[in-house]
Order: structure tokens, then sequence, then C-alpha cells
């Protein structure tokens, strides 16, 4: 059977592809747009973030012989722990000032971060096995699909509807949002914005690096990985619109499929799609699919 | 004055003179060699600070084997793959800075840019990191030599050893622009001439990263190998989701273009079996595995065959240079194309009159894990392919400084 010339088998498994992609596209414009909501930064480290989190897995795994299992919390923990500490150095003196001032720092430190790791370990990247338990593939029929990446799409989705649920459904969540609309009043209730803000950050740093070692066996770990993906996620987060927490997870999945049919019928233009969609949305709706006018 | 001071000034004279008359014909008395290479981004492992390294090694030795009368320095700078920021250097070196030859110049942007300054200068350029073939046909000219590598010989070789040997439908994934597309279009050349056929090929973004998508498409081709058309990263990581999709067992990958720095960061379980075509690898003799532990002594990496080559092509300059009695670069450049090429790199190497140094390429076959017996040990040498062989026949040329 055909569809447009194409067989379903193969639409079949490029959806598949797509969604896979889209899982990544999810969980790290989700840190961002939880980033954004609450501290008002445009956090282009972010990029940088996720491959931090690639390399400490890589590091872990080949001088300390850590396996991918305690990576997976443990890096983001990690790379939390740093973001917690540009918070608390940096960040936190650019709130009161114009966007640009976040963006512009962050930019910096991910120019800096970038940097060591080039020194560090050399542009051509290194390789990380994929875990014993999760080698392999299933046939499915029409495509044959490595279990690790079905491992990604549900790790990621399963990480992205837990901090949906966290920030929409509990009383944590809720001063979160409280915080973002009026930081002095929920202050002044004797809640400490502050370390919620500090907490917020880590968490969104944390997502990156989580995907970080998600992609760690899928990607070559290259400390240029992060700066390729971040400008397409970027767009994921201004079409679900800025800061809207279900927007970045609904949009990325999305996108990633659309990438995935994109590659099937004109591969050239695949790189280009997402932001085609961009500047659509922005036409039509200026605050994204799922922002507040 | 005195004649005592009468007498110093005139000794300092003459000695001044001297000095002088010893190398007359070396501007400044000084040959200057300047390295102008990616010394930061995608091409640094391949080229970048080994290539500085393997400069300064064929300064060193030269100095201590050829005596020369005349002083040999060098500089280096980062070019970041602009070619506007090399433009800029070359002319700052040519003009103002004495540079004698500016050397290494990877990828094909930077070459072709600073080889046209280097002929309105007239100074050299040695390349040694580059790959295009326009360097030696459209945009040939006269002070300028391709060293180490061409896309062509290493598409030519690969694809031709694959054909034969048993590969008859290729299917290209290819990078889309025109690095990818002049490199799908040698291969293919080449495979239809062994009596191979294209059954099809993707043309992918560039830079990309997830090739799961354009490799399901290679493999409902069915066809037997799948050539990669692409570089760097993008070929990485195309082999590494080649084998996690489970491709690579029932079909082979053919890289048009890789370096040994490509399989050391790969590891040899998704490289194993794979074809390349390489200039130099650092275990083919005793020859060559003494530079290049000695270069591994500093560098803590085994050489690129681009490290290599620029060492050889440094060297080689530099005898051209003695044997000149000058750095005029016409008289350099007859020289390096009247002397034969024989070191640890090349035997017998040869520089044609379209700038294309020719040498002895080399078909490897990646081993597998069990078989590689210590560090860097990765490459099953297959075959040989003689330096007549090798590269772009004159014939096909289309440089102007050919006659035919």
């Amino acid at each position: 059977m055909e569809i447009l010339g194409v067989p379903t088998a193969l639409l079949g498994s490029q959806l598949l592809v797509g969604l896979i992609n889209g899982s990544f596209y999810a969980i790290l414009s989700l840190g961002l747009a939880i980033i954004f909501g609450l501290l008002n930064i445009i956090n282009f480290a972010h990029g940088a973030q996720y491959m931090m989190g690639a390399f400490i897995a890589w590091l872990a795994l080949t001088r300390f012989e850590i396996n991918y299992w305690v990576a997976l919390i443990a890096a983001p923990l990690l790379v939390g722990l740093f973001g917690v500490i540009l918070e608390r150095t940096m960040l936190r003196k650019l709130y009161k000032l114009d966007h640009l001032y976040g963006l512009l720092l962050t930019f910096g430190l991910a120019l800096i971060i970038e940097g060591i790791f080039r020194d560090q370990f050399g542009i051509s990247g290194e390789s990380y096995e994929v875990p014993e338990a999760l080698s392999g593939g299933i046939h499915l029929g029409f495509m044959f699909l490595p279990i690790y990446r079905a491992w990604v799409v549900v790790a990621a989705l399963t990480v992205c509807f837990g901090t949906w649920f966290m920030i929409e459904k509990t009383k944590l969540g809720a001063y979160l949002r409280a915080g973002t609309e009026n930081p002095q009043i929920v202050q002044a209730l004797g809640i400490n914005v502050p370390l919620l803000i500090t907490f917020t950050y880590g968490y969104g740093v944390a997502l990156a690096a989580f995907a970080g070692v998600l992609a760690a066996p899928v990607f070559q770990v290259n400390p240029l990985m992060g700066s390729n993906l971040i400008i397409v996620v970027f767009a994921v987060v201004v079409i679900g619109g800025m800061g809207s927490i279900l927007g970045s997870i609904v949009t990325g999945i999305g996108l990633g499929l659309i990438e995935g049919l994109t590659k099937v019928f004109y591969p050239e233009a695949s790189a280009v799609v997402v932001f085609v969609i961009m500047v659509i949305v922005l036409l039509v709706r200026p605050a994204g699919l799922f922002g507040k006018a | 004055m005195t004649i005592k001071k009468a007498i110093s000034i005139a000794c300092t004279a003459a000695l001044a003179t001297l000095s002088a008359g010893a190398n007359a014909q070396i501007s400044g008395g000084v040959v200057k060699i300047g390295v102008l290479t990616d010394l930061s981004g995608t091409y640094s492992d391949l080229a970048g600070s080994g290539a500085v390294l393997a400069t300064k090694m064929a300064i060193d030795d030269f100095i201590a084997k050829e005596k020369p009368d005349f002083k040999i320095e060098m500089v280096s700078a980062d070019h970041q793959n602009k070619a506007d920021i090399a433009s800029n250097k070359a002319r700052e070196w040519f003009e103002r800075e004495g540079v004698d030859t500016a050397t290494e110049l990877v990828t094909t942007s930077v070459a072709l840019a600073v080889m046209k300054i280097a002929k309105e200068k007239d100074r050299i350029a040695l390349m040694s990191g580059p790959g295009s073939t326009p360097i030696t046909n459209e945009q040939c000219n006269d002070v300028s030599v391709h060293y180490t590598y061409d896309t062509y010989a290493l598409a030519n070789g690969t694809a031709r050893a694959v054909t034969k040997q048993g590969g008859k439908s290729w299917f290209f994934l290819t990078a889309d622009y025109a690095f990818g597309q002049a490199l799908e279009k040698d291969a293919s050349a080449v495979v239809v001439a062994n009596g191979g056929k294209v059954v099809g090929s993707v043309r992918h973004p560039f830079p990309g990263s997830d090739f799961s998508s354009f490799l399901l498409k290679a493999q409902a081709s069915g066809a037997q190998v799948i050539g990669l058309a692409n570089a760097g990263a993008d070929t990485t990581n195309a082999i590494k989701q080649a084998a996690e999709f489970g491709i690579t067992p029932t079909q082979s990958l053919a890289g048009l273009l890789m370096f040994i720095t490509d399989i050391h960061s790969l590891g040899l379980k998704s490289t194993q079996g794979m074809y390349l075509t390489e200039g130099f690898y650092w275990d083919l003799n005793e020859e060559t595995r003494a530079w290049s532990k000695r270069f591994f002594g500093v560098q803590k990496k085994m050489p690129t065959m681009v490290q290599a080559g620029q060492y050889s092509s440094v060297y080689h300059y530099l005898k051209a240079v003695k044997a000149a009695g000058s750095d005029d670069a016409k008289k350099v450049m007859a020289q390096m194309k009247k002397l034969p090429i024989n070191d640890f790199f090349a035997k017998n190497g040869q520089i044609r009159d379209d700038g294309r140094m020719v040498h002895d390429m080399y078909l490897m076959q990646v081993k597998k894990p069990a078989e590689s017996k210590y560090p860097w040990d990765y490459y099953h040498v297959r075959q040989v392919i003689p330096a007549a062989e090798a590269f772009q026949p004159l014939s096909q040329s289309r440089c102007a400084l050919i006659k035919k």
C-alpha cells in the first residue's frame, strides 16, 4: 500500500523516528519553557548543559565505570547543581534587567563551556555504547526498532508529564505558578521565592542534562552536540508559546513528527520546516500556539 | 674618529656583508613558514595543533640534518574555517611579516581564498588539509601545491575497491551542499564504470544529527552498499546510527571522506569491516612507526594523513629552498617540482604541473575489535593504490596550466 507514492511501511517507520526526535525536543524545550516562565531568562546555555550531561555520562563510564542507570540520575543532579551555582552567582543579578542581558550572559557561558570541552576532548567526539539491557531491537514488521529508541520515548515522556503534573497539580507547582505571576505577594505570604527560583533553574538545567544522557548512546558525544540542536529547540518554544509548559511538550512531539514526514517527502527541507512553521505561527498567533496573548 | 673605532666599524660592516652574503637570496635572511589551520573547529582534530606540531618537527629535523645557512621561523594562526579570516591573516603575513609560505589550509573555501592571495603576492600555498578537486582543476595556479589527498582519490579508491569486491548496488547518503554533491557525483561515476549501479540517494541537511530517517530509506532501497558522501560529525553519527538500526550487518557502509580520528572516536565496534582510503597510516612500516611515535609522544594521538603530509610538505619545501638558494616563489616551486619526494610519508612522490602531489594511496579495511592488538591498531591495508591510479589523470584535468 502506498500514500502519495510512499510505501506505508516507510511512512510508519518515519513517523516513529519523528516521535523519538520529538521526545528530545519536548524534554529540552520543557526545560527552557520552565526557566523562561519563572526567571524570564532565555537560557542560551541549555545546549551546553545538555552536552555536559552527555559528557558526564561518558566520563563516568570510561573513567569510573559508573553505568548508564546511575549516570541517568547522577549527571542531571551534578549539572543541576552547576545550574544552581550559576543562578546564585550570576543570573540572580539580571532579573530586573532586559531579557537581552540574560541571553547574552547565558550565550557567553555556553561558548565558554563548549570551548573548555573542545579543548579537553577535541572535536571528533566520543562514543557511548548502548547499555546492555537496552541493546538490540524488535522487528515490528514495517521496521527494526532499536529497543534503546523506544526507551528514549518512554523515559522522555514520563519525565515530561511528571514535570507537567508537578507544576500544574501539586502545591509546590502552585507556589511556582504564583511566584511567576506576582513574586512580591507570594513572598509576602511567607514563601521563599528566591529559593524557589534557584530550584527552578536547577531543575530546568537538570532536564537538559537528562536529555543529554538519553542522547549519549544515540549521537556521538561531542562538544558541539548541543549548539546544533538548541536553535531548533528555541523555535519549538516560540511555536509552543514562551513559558507554556504543556505547549512546549505537545509542540516538541508534534514538530518531531512533522520533521519526520518532511524527511520522507522532501528531505532537503527537513532542517527548515520547523522554522517555516515558526514564521507562520508568529504571523498568525504571535503569542505561540499555547501562549496567552 | 679614532683609528680603533674606524677599524671596529669597518670590521662590523665587513661581517654584516659576509653574513648577508651567505644567504643573499633569502629575503630578510629568514625563511618564514605560516601554519594557517583550524585550531578550534570541526577539523581541529585531523589538522589543528597536530599540524603545527608536525611543522615544528619538520623544521627541527631539517635544521639538524641539512644544516641550512638560513634561519627558519614558524608562525601559526587559527582561521576558524572562515575564508575571510584566512584571507586577512594571509595578507598580513605576506605583506607585513615576510612569511614565505602559507601552509596546511584545511577547508576548501579557505584554501581557494589563500591560493589567490599567494598568487597575487608571489608566495607559495602548501595545502595538506583541504580536499576538493577544484584546487588543482578550475582554480589551479603555479604557486600552489595540493599535497596529501583529495576527494577524487578517496572516493575513487573506496568506490572502486568496494564495487570490484561485489558491492554492485549503491545508495548514497549525501550532505546537501557542494562538497557532498561533488563527492556523490565522483563516486557514482566510479561505481558505474566498475559495473555497479546506483539505486538511489538521499540528501540530508548539513549539519545533521539524526540520520535514522535517511538510513531507513537506505535500508528500504535494498542496496548492498550505503555510500556516505559527507564528512566529520555527519559521517560518525550516520555510522553509529546505522549500527543501532541493525543496518550494518546486512548492508555495508563505505565512508568516502574519513580519517583515522573518526575511527578512533567511533571505536571499532561500530566501524569494523568498513572500507576507506587513506594517504598515510602510522603503522605501515618501521619508518612510519618511528615518526608517528615521536609525534604521539607530544600530541598523545597518532597522526592523521593530514598531519603527516604537513610534515612532509614543509620538509620538502625547505629542501627546495636550499636547492634553489632562494626563497623566491618561482625558483622554489621549480625545485619542488623537480625534486622527488622520498620520506616516511611518500615514496617517489612527485608534484605535477597542476600542483597535485601524486603518491601511493592505501585502501584500508577497519579491523574487528578482536583483531586490534594495541592502541590505534585499526586498519588492514587491503591494497596499495599506485600513484598513477590514485589521483585524477592529467588527461581529465580542467586546470589551465595543463596543455593538452
